[in-house]
């Protein structure tokens, strides 16, 4: 899945960041390959809003497109069961 | 490129013999400045760095001397602050690093990188009064331990607390721990390298150094990265805890000012509140003051009399010195008068932006905007910072990520930016017009905007860099901190803007008397009157606008028009090239050739939509 797919609420781990001089951003910005990640808020078509530990970021979607991530599933559940008891 | 790796540009740095180089480094906005202020007394030395547009601050410092470096997120090359940063850090006796406490998962990466370089280094942990409102529990002893011993002072430097135990802890600065896996690294390039700082630059492909040194890299940097990444995680993990998840209304102020359903509207009603300050009560009832009653009333009349005590006001010196445009009248009525209320203004509100967290969270809501003239969401920083002085903002837009996007912001500015002072005599004169008249200004600058921005991005060779910014916690602003920023930074307007205002005034009150100004306000004619429908007489205030763009729109309101050529001229003047302090920053940031297009392109520009303009409405 792509960063860019990611909708409020989920987390992920991210797998893969493609540019190499991003990457060594990132990784000072606090967020490389390995790094488990919220996704606070998704402007429509326009950049994805993450968490990481206490800092949060703002990515761009043509960015969030060509960063890889894998949903981490225990807390989705989580937040679903959340979803429902609201409805 | 740039050859100053290692003893270069440092020469313009005043040092004393024996005197030991304490270097302060930091994130941007880390409060590094704060720090470096309460370090030095009234004396500091401002240096350009060779090759660099990169201003460098130093002051003596007891029997050393100080030296503050640009803000930077780490020591990678990937720009001119960083490469100026590395360029002085590798040269000192010992390094200040201010770390923001809220953000030390970012800002630590820095601080491990410096104490691998084999520095020693004393840790300002800054802002610890926010620590708690965020919800966190710094363990600073626990930090101190997991750095390798290096201090660590927990400070609230815009209060000035813990900035007498930094200075006394300078003496004290330790050589940390470096990452663990860096020590077989270092063997291997120990031959070739010998110096710890240059070696570890070296081995994370600093390209600048290898290329100095003719050693190739190891093409581990992004190995070496996440190794510091990982144990820097692991440092916070073991010295911060979380207590909650900090304050609510700035987690929910934050979030609305991002969505585009409540974000639109919160930009559109911050941007008309400033408008409101600026162009209504600033622009009329405070300037009405300052200008009105004190320049004109009090003011000039002195002027005058004082003048016509030592020689006759209509002779050719009177004129220049007290005649309608002289350097002792116009000049300071202007700029003290007018522009002065104008700028303090527009930096109050800007620095509150600044200090409040909102403006990263603009750059965020207009990034998709901004895509499609070629630039990402941050380029909003400069445009609105344009919105203040061109000149300043043109030097902000190294902080975009190409040169692509530099050179579309930079002709965007240029070419449609008003400055504050400008912004300030457009709405003072536009707004009393009524609503036709603010659309068709809106909607002309607007369109030339977005043309400008398109055919750039269509027709600039490359690619732009996307969106990739931290969002500081929502804060209220410290009133102390706006107002002495709103200070320093109009003080410099001032500096800045005085003497070529005076300039300005000196040139057009020479072609006046030499009737040089008639002469060209004739050979205009065809463009003032003919083109544009505008009285002949617009033609000093566009020639004193190539002086400055503000000092123009001040000429023009001196005229006495329609309101549609109130509208004309106005739109001409917004265009119109930028002025010479802009001019000779362009220069200096790009290249002659470049800034010489962009001036003509303005005046081309300028004149064009104007005209086109005027043959609708008038």
């Amino acid at each position: 899945m792509k960063l860019a797919d990611m909708k409020p609420g989920e987390r992920a781990k991210v797998t893969r960041i493609e540019d190499a001089t991003v990457r060594a951003q990132a990784i000072r910005f606090g967020i490389s390959e390995g790094s488990e990640i919220i996704c606070d808020e998704v402007i429509p078509a326009g950049p994805v809003i993450i968490r990481r530990g206490l800092m949060q970021y703002a990515v761009g979607r043509n960015l969030a497109q060509h960063i890889e991530v894998t949903p981490q599933v225990k807390h989705l559940q989580r937040k679903e069961r959340k979803g429902r008891a609201h409805a | 490129m740039h050859n100053h790796a290692s003893c270069h540009g440092m020469q313009n740095i005043p040092m004393p013999a024996g005197a030991k180089k304490i270097v302060l480094v930091g994130n941007p906005n880390s409060g590094k400045s704060v720090f470096f202020n309460a370090f030095t007394g009234l004396y500091m030395d401002v240096s350009n760095f060779p090759g660099t547009t990169v201003e460098i601050t130093s002051a003596p410092f007891g029997n050393d001397v100080i030296i503050d470096t640009p803000g930077v997120y780490g020591i990678s090359g990937f720009n001119d602050e960083e490469r100026v940063t590395r360029d002085i850090v590798v040269q000192a006796d010992a390094v200040i690093n201010i770390v923001n406490a809220v953000h030390l998962e970012r800002d630590l990466f820095l601080t491990q990188q410096l104490i691998d370089m084999g520095l020693p280094v004393v840790v300002a942990l800054n802002m610890m009064d926010e620590v708690r409102h965020n919800g966190l529990d710094i363990n600073v002893s626990e930090l101190s331990r997991q750095l390798g011993g290096v201090p660590v002072i927990p400070t609230v430097a815009v209060s000035g607390q813990g900035i007498k135990e930094v200075k006394a802890a300078v003496a004290t600065a330790k050589v940390g721990r470096a990452l663990t896996g860096l020590n077989a690294r270092f063997n291997k390039v120990e031959a070739m390298v010998p110096d710890h700082r240059l070696a570890l630059l070296v081995l994370e492909d600093d390209a600048d150094i290898t290329a100095t040194l003719q050693v190739a890299g190891s093409g581990e940097r992004e190995a070496i990265y996440r190794e510091r990444r990982e144990r820097i995680n692991e440092v916070v993990a073991k010295s911060v805890k979380e207590t909650n998840k900090g304050t609510r209304l700035g987690i929910t102020l934050g979030r609305l000012m991002v969505r585009p359903l409540t974000g639109i509207p919160l930009l559109l009603a911050t941007l008309y509140g400033m408008y409101w300050v600026l162009g209504v009560f600033i622009a009329g009832t405070v300037v009405g003051v300052t200008e009105e009653t004190i320049m004109l009333g009090y003011y000039e009349p002195f002027v005058h009399q004082l003048v016509s005590r030592f020689v006759d006001l209509a002779s050719p010196i009177g004129t220049i010195l007290a005649g309608e445009f002289g350097v002792l009248t116009m000049t300071v009525t202007y700029v003290l008068g007018l522009l002065l209320p104008l700028v303090l203004g527009f930096y109050l509100m800007l620095s509150i932006l600044e200090d409040s967290g909102y403006l990263p969270r603009i750059a965020a809501l207009v990034d998709r905007a901004l895509t499609s003239i070629g630039l990402n969401g941050r380029a909003v920083i400069p445009i609105i910072l344009g919105f203040g002085c061109v000149t300043m903002a043109t030097i902000t837009t190294r902080l975009l990520g190409s040169k692509r996007e530099r050179l579309i912001a930079i002709a965007l500015l240029a070419i449609t930016i008003p400055c504050s002072a400008q912004l300030g005599v457009i709405t003072g004169l536009i707004a009393p017009l009524g609503a036709r008249f603010i659309a068709i200004y809106f909607l002309a600058i607007f369109t030339t905007f977005v043309m400008v921005g398109t055919v750039l991005n269509k027709t600039l060779p490359g690619k732009s860099t996307d969106l990739l910014i931290d969002l500081p916690p929502i804060r209220l602003p410290r009133l102390n901190n706006v107002l002495k920023k709103t200070f320093n930074k109009s003080y410099m307007f001032l500096l800045e803007a005085a003497p070529l205002f005076a300039l300005g005034a000196l040139i057009i009150s020479v072609m006046n008397v030499s009737g040089l100004l008639v002469a060209i306000q004739d050979v205009f004619a065809p463009v003032t009157v003919g083109w544009l429908k505008l009285p002949r007489e617009a033609a000093t205030a566009f020639i004193m606008g190539m002086v400055r763009r503000d000092f123009g729109a001040a000429g023009l309101s001196d005229l006495t028009m329609s309101s549609a050529q109130v509208v004309v001229s106005m739109i001409t003047i917004t265009l119109f090239v930028p002025c010479i302090a802009s001019v000779l920053v362009m220069f200096k940031e790009r290249n002659w050739k470049e800034a010489a297009v962009l001036w003509v392109s303005s005046f081309a520009i300028a004149f064009l939509v104007g005209g086109v303009v005027a043959q609708f409405i008038i």
